[in-house]
């Protein structure tokens, strides 16, 4: 499947994400998905304290954050990350999608859930929605397949 | 054990495996299993704890795990080890399952996947059962190994 890049509106630049995710495998996976959207991974963390210093480094655009991770598990990452920066924006993208779950994050300041498997096509939206007036869809396909 | 303990796992490893490999999947088998359990090649296991408390097994003969691996990392040569995407899918199998299972009422956590290299499984013990499932891919076999018991005070009785 190919999809139209979605840039920054500010400045037509690459959306630059976080990826954070205990596997390497998930976060490859998820970082093939971002190329196929025209997007840039900007940093990646193993876990919800690496992520928590990740954000302060390098102020992504968007953060795709699973739940369970060691040290610190994503739901409280999400917390934390909404506390020291009120503008982040948290898709979870976790295999654990029961309805507490959902709820607690989005309380928590998540901006939306994604249950995997994840369908390409399927974060491609959620993305669009969280970004918002944010992001512009560009006119022609990236050519990148997830 | 209980079917409505079982089923979502079967339901879950048929879409995930359906969905990542692009395949259609068939249980070959279903087995209780009173013996310590043999790993017969690359396999991870995930912890759960709460109301419901034991542990699942994934295992891949190497032969199947490496073209599985191949399949789902869409390389021939993936960089990342068998282990590390036999637990990503065990992660996918498990999470979808206690998804399900969350929602008829149990509370329990997930632990995360773990690369399982003991020969042996963890012992069975007189409240926990251990059932295997063959799952039959066009790549190869996978072995899923459950081992669950009930801990919410009525529900053992109830068994």
């Amino acid at each position: 499947m190919q999809f139209s890049a979605l840039l920054r509106a500010s400045d037509m630049a690459p959306v630059r994400y976080l990826i954070v995710d205990d596997s390497i495998f998930a976060r490859k996976n998820l970082a093939k998905m971002i190329e196929s959207y025209g997007g840039c991974v900007a940093g990646e963390a193993g876990d919800g304290s690496t992520a928590l210093t990740e954000y302060s480094r390098i102020k992504p655009d968007v953060v795709l954050m699973d739940i369970t991770m060691p040290q610190m598990e994503g739901i409280e990452a999400a917390e934390k990350m909404m506390l020291q920066h009120p503008e982040a924006r948290i898709i979870m993208v976790s295999s654990v999608g029961y309805q507490e779950n959902i709820v607690a994050a989005l309380q928590k300041g998540a901006r939306h859930f994604v249950q995997k498997p994840v369908k390409p096509e399927m974060l491609y939206e959620v993305i669009k929605y969280v970004l918002g007036v944010d992001c512009t869809v560009a006119a022609e396909a990236t050519g990148a397949r997830p | 054990m209980k079917l409505e303990l079982i089923q979502p796992f079967i339901n879950a490893a048929d879409a995930v495996l359906g969905q990542s490999l692009g395949c259609q999947t068939r249980i070959n088998d279903i087995t209780m299993r009173p013996e310590r359990y043999r790993r017969q090649g690359a396999a991870a296991v995930v912890n759960v704890r709460g109301e419901i408390e034991g542990r699942i097994i994934f295992d891949l003969e190497h032969p199947a795990a490496d073209r599985i691996a191949a399949t789902l990392s869409g390389t021939a040569q993936p960089q990342e080890s068998v282990e590390e995407i036999i637990c990503e899918l065990a992660n996918l199998v498990v999470g979808n399952a206690v998804t399900t299972l969350n929602d008829q009422g149990f509370r329990f956590k997930v632990q995360p996947p773990q690369v399982h290299r003991d020969v042996c499984g963890t012992g069975i013990t007189e409240d926990t059962e251990a059932l295997v499932m063959s799952f039959e891919t066009p790549s190869g076999c996978l072995f899923m190994n459950i081992a669950l018991r009930y801990k919410r005070a009525g529900v053992a009785a109830a068994d």
